[in-house]
């Protein structure tokens, strides 16, 4: 068992090996990011005042470059007046670990600066509305004519080349066009959502559709299945695994489209909430933010994967990773 | 070495005889008459079969054998009606067949089990196609299941069963739609040499336990005489009936008629049949290269 090499080509881990690697895939960036934040000499670019001394525009708590820092001191040392001191720092826009960590929490409990504004969990949840919205209708609409279209090549041939070069037009160009048409609240943040998904979903569902084994096809066809029971009793159940994959991947894609979304029309939602954060510099929340999104994306994704193995019992087996 | 003389393939003893001449009397199940199958490609037309008539008759094992892309699974494909004939028909108790149906069950030599259903979902799939209740396909289905002796696996998905439990649940499946014909198509191809004579063993008890004809494609020569009452030989390019020959090995079939006369006498024939000694000049033998170690003696 110890002799196994970490490095062998295609070959599945230990599940300690796998859990070791998982943490230190968080922890490696986290170490690097905490190292430029706390070990002084590393990075740094900045000069935090502590006391102004005799410079006159200095003040406390004041961020300049160093080099500015260095000339002033000389200046005044020059003139035989008091220095000012100051500590090494990092700019505004690279807050440390723990004043992210402390953002996670406050971020939530600050009250918004002004009454029409909304609480942090209001605009988290305003996307997540947006982005459940854009992606059911996407699906609603996409699945079906993607499964058709990799059954029927009379389908796929009248859907699919339109699609092909619709995709290629990129969701947000729409944006101002949805605005026309649909208003400036959440009708054309959904539509962006909807285009930025639905082109490549009926496309990828449909090459999943074609993948499937033919011969389980032809097996149904000489059991005496007729044309409708193909489609609905070995079609569809055959790729459903494969289909809820692609899913998962097109629901990770529509996330990518919601920062865009969100700023068209009166902008809203998380990216509201960070655009606002950074314009009063508050950058912990900001990073808060991101990685909110990161995380809320990460866990719907792991609570989707097991909610597969549970409703496709046979691919247990089959699917280890 | 001494040479063993053999017999010839056509000598059948009277209980044999006695045997072919029941079959013969017995209806006609398949019919194939003046079957032609041609294929467009990019080079031109390309024949795949020419000329095939065949007769099988009812409760009769016909293996079909030739060299592989002699067309033995485009003539499979055909009957199961997968493909289309280019001339010729397929005449099933008389009447012509059109595309695929539950009167002609197929096993395929890849596993096509669903593999989203159980052993028993899969066994009741063709029977549930036919708009029979849940109820009753469910009763059915168990039966076979029970005659293939899988009763402990009717709930088990088919990835959990080993390549022989698949294809055992392959033949329930389709002999569960009560077909005129089972047409296998090398359903034992993808099995080691164990599990294959295994399969062999209980693919003959269920043919005697049921009124099935079989039509088995295989390449194997030593499958095909143990399974087979007659053999339809296949020649290449195109693919024609070279011979068919009735296999005078008595039944009961066991494994140790492996070495039987009869059995050695049909094989040497179907080889000759199948790899006829090369007239184009074409030498068989590969280059001798000796590889040397250091120590062996290499004789001059």
């Amino acid at each position: 068992m110890t002799s196994t090499p970490w490095f062998a080509p295609r070959v599945a881990l230990s599940t300690k090996r796998t859990r070791v690697l998982t943490i230190v895939s968080f922890l490696l960036p986290l170490l690097i990011w905490s190292a430029v934040s706390y070990v002084p000499f590393l990075w740094h670019p900045k000069v935090v005042v502590v006391d102004p001394g005799d410079v006159s525009y200095f003040k406390v708590d004041m961020l300049v470059d160093r080099e500015v820092f260095k000339n002033e001191s000389l200046k005044v040392e020059e003139a035989g007046k008091t220095l000012p001191t100051g500590k090494r720092a990092n700019p505004i826009y690279l807050p440390a670990p723990h004043e992210v960590a402390k953002a996670f929490v406050t971020s939530f409990t600050t009250e918004p600066q002004r009454r029409s504004e909304q609480w942090l969990h209001e605009s988290l949840w305003h996307s997540i509305t947006i982005i459940f919205w854009g992606f059911t209708l996407s699906s609603l609409i996409g699945v079906p004519i993607g499964v058709l279209c990799g059954t029927y090549a009379a389908v796929s041939r009248i859907h699919e080349p339109f699609i092909e070069f619709f995709r290629y037009l990129p969701a947000p160009a729409f944006g101002a066009l949805a605005v026309a048409i649909l208003g400036i609240y959440d009708g054309p943040k959904i539509a962006i959502i909807f285009i930025g998904t639905f082109f490549q979903q009926v496309l990828i569902v449909s090459n999943t559709t074609r993948k499937l084994d033919i011969s389980l096809l032809e097996a149904a066809l000489t059991l005496g299945a007729k044309r409708m029971q193909l489609l609905f009793k070995v079609v569809i159940p055959g790729i459903l695994p494969d289909l809820f994959r692609d899913l998962r991947i097109l629901l990770g894609w529509a996330w990518t489209y919601l920062i865009v979304a969100e700023l068209i029309g009166t902008s809203s939602g998380i990216t509201w909430f960070i655009t606002q954060q950074a314009r009063y510099k508050n950058f912990d929340n900001v990073f808060a933010a991101i990685m909110m999104i990161g995380i809320i994306g990460l866990l719907s994704d792991i609570i989707l994967a097991k909610l597969g193995k549970y409703i496709f019992p046979w691919e247990r087996s089959a699917n280890k990773a | 070495m001494t040479r063993i003389e053999l017999p010839s393939y056509l000598e059948q003893s009277d209980e044999v005889k006695a045997r072919f001449d029941d079959i013969k009397q017995r209806e006609v199940i398949l019919e194939l008459k003046d079957l032609h199958k041609v294929f467009s490609t990019a080079k031109g037309d390309v024949t795949a079969l020419k000329n095939i008539n065949f007769k099988a008759h009812r409760r009769e094992f016909v293996c079909v054998i030739g060299a592989s892309g002699c067309g033995k699974s485009t003539l499979i494909r055909i009957l199961a009606g997968l493909e289309s004939a280019s001339a010729g028909e397929v005449l099933l108790d008389g009447k012509p067949v059109s595309g695929p149906g539950p009167d002609r069950g197929m096993v395929f030599q890849g596993y096509t089990l669903f593999p989203w259903l159980t052993v028993k979902k899969n066994v009741m799939f063709g029977l549930r196609s036919q708009g029979m209740s849940t109820f009753t396909a469910e009763s059915e289905a168990l039966q076979w299941i029970d005659l293939v002796g899988l009763d402990k696996f009717a709930d088990s998905y088919p990835d959990q069963l080993s390549g022989g439990m698949k294809q055992r649940v392959a033949i329930a499946r389709a002999l569960a739609n009560k077909p005129r014909i089972l047409l296998m198509d090398e359903p034992y191809g993808a099995l080691d040499a164990q599990t294959r004579s295994k399969m062999q063993s209980y693919l003959l008890q269920i043919w005697h336990n049921i009124d099935i004809t079989v039509l088995f494609i295989t390449h194997d020569l030593d499958e095909a005489i143990y399974l087979a009452d007659r053999i339809l030989v296949l020649k290449s390019h195109p693919g024609e009936v070279e011979e068919i020959i009735e296999v005078p090995v008595p039944r009961p079939r066991d494994p140790d008629q492996f070495i039987s006369p009869e059995f050695l006498a049909t094989r040497k024939r179907i080889d000759e049949l199948i790899h006829p000694p090369s007239d184009d000049g074409e030498d068989d033998k590969l280059n001798m290269i000796r590889l040397t170690r250091v120590g062996d003696e290499v004789e001059p």
